[in-house]
This record gives structure tokens, sequence and C-alpha cells, in this order.
């Protein structure tokens, strides 16, 4: 499955390092945070979307705290 | 303005004001008042030896209220264990200035530095506030490029036609379009006529006339008169959908440029704060001038953020890949458009790419009898659907002449019979049936030899002919170095005279579609590893090709999905043009691209080695940071400014 999210990040270099974060959790297969358009997509296989969503998130936000995302 | 912004406006400016009204009084009073307040502000308190107190308090409130948003999230940066952050360091150096000013002070030397540590930061917070506010700028006019989401469609609820989400539309269902409205779903026309707007799509200025039977596409917009579009494509199926997801997805396929900078990123900032560090300890060690080679060391950390270049890079692309979309070209990565400036080898399908697909009849031989001879070749295949007859009835201004029996004869032509009058129409085979005498036609192409009850009456040559932007777009690829090839299945006649008449350097005749692939791959192994291979074709058939070359073009690819999915860039709109115009706009975006990277790191290593050297203060440092950085995105904004004037 593979969702696409807008998100609030204000700068460039985080947005890089929250991808890779997100990118290290298990069971998410790709991720990509896009600083300039200001979306996030992650692609998981199937089962607890929400879970690694929420997983994600926390990770992000330990990097950039004002991380910010509309569901 | 975001709210945000708006909010760190304001902030900006009173602490700016605050700032200003501290530095003038402490100067004033230095200066006009020396006598009485030999310290400035410090004298204003009357605590001999604390002199910098007053000053100190002053400035760190300022700093506090500017910058309590940095110390907070460098706090929770550090207990996250992000060290290398942009905030931790300006933190540190910030605050390690003002430490500074204090352990000066307490060494009885003048007590200096409180207002430069403050306006460091209060600068930072400026830089960052252009930063985001050109970056908000920047998306928003590149977006408007590829503004062709429909917000509506009117479908019809409960018997009237009411607006709905694009989304809620089902197949088959009617909707209504008005005059000024986007067109939301793909369909076709039931009901109604209309001017259509293709140029968010296409790039296209004329509008394109529709009536019912025609087919319309999403993103495009009604001009005038209401039609009624009968919906064959669901939203997340339609045209638009398709590229508003190619065109946003664009900017995650990263370049080459984009990859070393985010590497560079990496090993930069550590680098930086190591050197600061033994910039910090070492010399002082040396000469015991701690506090000199401390203030140098906490110049470096400033310095440290590579945001100017992670910024702007990939906001390069996006400008360049918008402006590309602004003008009906889909670039379906920054990659692509980093190659395509490389690319050095274009190949062409013939038919449809390099020429128009369409038969003409270019010449009649003997001219003088032109109009006697297509008025019989038309009545002979006056019910003939194949395109060499289409042709010819294109040519003829009188309608054919009606009542013949018309007799196929199947790989040689027509007989057409009425009374006593035959008309033979078809190749030299028929006339070698029929025995007539005919004079061969020399010229490359395909020839039809007209006769009447035996009499030889003329010939008239078909062509495939080429689009009138070719030989311009050819010519403009040869400037830009590069070689051009044609490929094609036409004999071998044929192909030498359209690619002479083109000017494309190769050709290859005489292929069957299998032979195309081939045809490629031969020229893929053949080539520099340097060397970029383009492939633009209209997309029937040529997935394959498309595929395997480095870059694939589809041409005038509005509606047709396997073409756009096996592309690399797709061309809305089907004009060669396209393709120079791209390379065009990759060359512009991958120049300023580079001039980012030299400046920034030109600035930035040129300020980290005045600042070792002392040379410069903390105040070029922080202009080494955002300074830097707002000019690297304004410049990356002119990529979308120079390619809109990108002439077609």
């Amino acid at each position: 499955m593979k969702k696409t999210y807008k998100i609030e990040i204000d700068c460039a270099l985080c947005a890089e390092k929250c991808e890779e974060a997100i990118k290290k959790i298990d069971g998410i297969t790709s991720c990509s945070v896009n600083f300039i358009t200001q979306k996030m997509t992650i692609e998981a296989a199937d089962g607890d979307f929400d879970a690694l969503l929420k997983k994600a998130v926390k990770s992000a936000k330990k990097i950039e705290s004002d991380f910010g995302i509309e569901l | 303005m975001s709210k945000k912004l708006k909010k760190n406006l304001k902030r900006i400016i009173i602490s700016l004001v605050l700032f200003a009204i501290i530095f003038v009084t402490n100067l004033i009073l230095k200066y006009a008042f020396g006598s009485t307040y030999p310290y400035g502000l410090g004298s204003v308190l009357p605590f001999k030896g604390y002199e910098w107190l007053l000053p100190f308090f002053l400035y760190f409130a300022v700093y506090i209220y500017i910058g309590y948003d940095v110390i907070i999230r460098c706090g929770k940066n550090i207990a996250n264990g992000q060290v290398f952050d942009e905030n931790f360091l300006m933190a540190i150096a910030t605050v390690g200035a003002f430490g500074l000013g204090i352990y000066r002070a307490l060494n009885n030397q003048e007590a200096e530095g409180f207002d430069e540590a403050c306006a460091v930061l209060l600068f930072y917070q400026v830089g960052e506030w252009f930063q985001s506010y050109a970056v908000g700028k920047s998306r928003k006019s590149i977006s408007s490029l590829m503004d062709i989401r429909p917000d509506y469609a009117n479908a019809q609820r409960n018997g009237e036609y009411t607006a709905v989400a694009p989304e809620e539309v089902k197949l088959g269902e009617t909707i209504l379009i008005k005059a000024g409205e986007k067109i939301p779903l793909d369909g076709t026309v039931i009901k109604g006529t209309a001017a259509i707007d293709t140029k968010a799509l296409t790039g296209e200025a004329l509008p394109r006339d529709v009536c019912p039977g025609d087919s319309v596409i999403s993103g495009t917009v009604n001009l005038t008169g209401s039609i009624y579009v009968e919906v064959t494509k669901e939203f997340y199926n339609s045209t638009v959908s398709k590229i508003l997801d190619l065109v946003e997805n664009a900017s995650s396929k990263k370049s080459e440029a984009e990859f070393f900078i985010s590497k560079f990123a990496k090993y930069y900032t550590p680098t930086v704060v190591i050197s600061a560090l033994l910039l910090a300890v070492i010399p002082s060690v040396i000469t015991g001038d701690t506090a000199v080679w401390l203030y140098r060391a906490l110049s470096f950390l400033v310095v440290s953020c590579p945001c100017a270049l992670v910024i702007s890079i990939p906001l390069s692309f996006f400008a360049g890949i918008g402006a590309a979309s602004g003008k009906g070209i889909l670039i379906k990565g920054s990659n692509y458009l980093e190659k395509l400036n490389h690319a050095n080898i274009f190949v062409f399908d013939k038919t449809g790419t390099v020429t128009k697909g369409s038969f003409e009849v270019t010449k009649v031989t003997p001219k003088e009898k032109t109009d006697e001879i297509l008025f019989l070749a038309a009545t002979a295949e006056q019910e003939s659907n194949h395109p060499i007859a289409k042709s010819v009835a294109a040519a003829v201004t009188v309608p054919p002449e009606a009542g013949y029996t018309l007799t196929d004869i199947a790989g040689a032509g027509i007989i057409a019979k009425k009374g006593s009058d035959t008309i033979y129409c078809g190749n030299a085979k028929l006339m070698k049936t029929y025995s007539i005498a005919y004079t061969p036609e020399m010229q490359p192409g395909t020839v039809i030899y007209v006769a009447k009850n035996g009499e030889f009456k003329g010939s008239i040559l078909i062509n495939d002919t080429l689009k009138e932007e070719t030989r311009k777009v050819i010519s403009q690829l040869k400037r830009m170095n590069a070689k051009t090839v044609m490929l094609t299945g036409d004999n071998q006649k044929t192909a030498e005279a359209i690619a002479k008449e083109a000017e494309i350097d190769e050709f290859k005749a005489e292929l069957l579609p299998q032979d195309k692939v081939k045809e490629i791959e031969a020229l893929l192994n053949n080539k520099n590893p340097k060397d970029v291979l383009c492939f633009a074709g209209d997309g029937i058939n040529d997935a394959p090709a498309l595929m395997l070359s480095d870059i694939g073009i589809a041409m005038g690819a509005v509606g047709s999905d396997a073409a756009v999915e096996a592309a690399d860039i797709v061309l809305m709109k089907d004009d060669l043009r396209g393709i120079a115009q791209a390379k065009k706009i990759a060359a512009k975006t991958m120049r300023i691209v580079l001039q980012n990277i030299v400046f920034a790191l030109g600035v930035k290593l040129i300020i980290l080695l005045l600042s070792a050297a002392g040379i410069t203060n903390m105040w070029f440092a922080v202009f080494g940071d955002v300074g830097v950085a707002v000019i690297a995105i304004l410049n990356a904004m002119r990529v979308n400014r120079r390619s809109k004037k990108i002439a077609e």
C-alpha cells in the first residue's frame, strides 16, 4: 500500500533526515519526504498501516519537532 | 503568507527595533556623553567593575525573545541525540559568544561581543524567515503552472446539475461544463459545441473546437458555450490525476547532483564542527590566547549548515520541471532533466514523429494536367478508405463523378467503369497488366499512375510530409552538438529522401517494429559511456524502445497510457519543438544548479578560511549561512523565470 500525506516541514535537511529515519522502520518499504512539495509518501506491506504511520510520525518528530502532518 | 510566517515576521521586526534602540543608545551615551558614561550603557548602573552587566542583560533579553524557539529546538534535539543540527550549532555559537563576552569582562578586558552574539541569532532568524518566504513563494508560483486540478464537476443529482467533487462522478454519468469552467473528467461530448483551451495541458495556444462525438480531456478549460459530456474515465484514472501524480512525484526521483548534495551534507557539518573544535583547542594551547581562537571556532559553527545547497538544488530542479510542465512537457524526474542536458544522440521514429504521419499529394506529372489527373484518381478511389486514397480526395476541389462501377484489383489498384469509359488507377503493376505505356515516376514515395481508356494520363506522387517544425528542431539539436538518427519501416529511397529533407544525420530504413528495438540496442552498445541516447516516438508500438533508451520521449501522448507509462519525458503536444525546449530548460536548470553549488560552497569555504585567519567576524559567518541560502534560492527561481521565456 502506498499513501501520500500533506506535511509541514521547515527545513530541507531535516526532511532528508526524516526520510532516512522512516525508511529504517520495520515494515516500511519505502518513504519519501519532499520538502519542496511538502508531501510525504510512505509505502508499506499491507497490514497495520496506521500503526506504521504513527511510528513514522513519531520518528520524524524526534528529528524535527516542528514536523506536522495532515491526516 | 502563512500564520507562522506572519508571527515570525512580527517577532523579527520587534527584535530588530529593540536591538537598534539598545545599540544606538549605547553609542550615544559612549561618544556624546563619554564623560558621564565612559562605558556607554554599562555606566548607567553604578556597579564598578561590573559595567558589562546591563548591556549583557539587555542584549540577552532580545536574544531570548528572538531565539527562544532555536534554544527549545536545540534542547529537544540534544535529548533525541541529533547533535549536528542547525539549531544546536547556532545556539552553541551564540551562547558561546555571550560567554566569551563575560569571560573577557571578568578578565578585565573590555566587555564586547554581546551585540554581535545577539545580532548573529537575529540575522539568522531573518535569513530563515526569508528562506521560508522565498521557498513558499516559489512553491506557489511553480504549482500555479500545474494548476490543472478541477475543483468540482456539475453532475446530475436529483434531476438537476449540481456541483459535486470530481471523485464522486461515476463512469457513464453525464456532466455539464459551462463556459469558463475546467473540464473535470475525461469524456465524450454528447451535446453542445465549445472551444477548448488546452494550454495548461499541452502548451498549445490555439483553442480546439469540439462538437458531439469528440473527446475532451480533463484539465483543459471550456472557453465558450455549454457542453454535456459523458464521462469515460473516473477521476483517479483521468488524465488530470495521472499528470498531477506524475509531476508531483517527479521531484522524488533524484538527480546525481541531489545525491551529491545529500552525501556532501552528511559529511560537511561534522567536518566543520570537528575543525572548529581543533581550531578552539590547538592554537589556544600554543598561543595561550584562548578567547581569540574560541571566537574563531564559534564563527565556524555558524557556517556549518549546508542548508543553502540542500534547499536550492532540489528547488532548481523542481522549478525546471515546473516550467517544463507549463509548456506541456512532463518530465518524470530530476534525473531525466539532468540527463537530458547531456543528451547527444537523438533517435526519431519517422512516421508521426519526424513526419506528419498522414499522406499528402506532393507532385502530379505532367503538371498542366493536374486537375484532370486528380479528378480521375479521386473518381476511381471514391469508395476507398486507404490513407492514399484519402490524400487524393483531400487534394481535389471538385467532387468525384458518380455512377462508376469500381473494381478493386488487389495489390495493383482500381478500375472504374461507366458506359464506354474506363479509368485505370494504380501502381506500375496495373499499368503493365493492361499494357499501358506509362512514364515511370523516379522520385521516392508512393506513386499512382492514372490512365483512361488505355491512354496514359499521368502520375501522382504521394508522400508523408515533414512536420513544419522538423527542420528547425533538427538544426537546433545539431547546434547543441547532438547527432540525429531516424528509424523507419519505409523503403530505403523514401527514408533517404525524408532524412535528407529534414537534414537528419543518419537513417535506418526497412525496419520491422522489432528491428527498431534492435537498432536502439545497437546504438546503445556502440555509444560512449558518457553519451546519452534519447528516443522520441509517438508512443504507438514504441513502448519497448521508449523504455530501452536512456531517455524515452513520448510525443503527443495525451490519453495514451502505455506511452505515458513507458516514457521518461512526455510531450503533451505532438510537436517536436518540445524536445528542443526541454533540452534548453534542462541546460538552464543545470547551469543554475552548478552556479549554486559553486557559489554556496565557495562562499562558505572563503568565510571559513577568513574566520580561521581572524580577518572576518561572526557577521560574515551568518551571511555565509543564511545569506548564501537566500541568494541561492533566488537564483534557483531564475530557472522558472528564464524557462518561461524560452521561445517555441
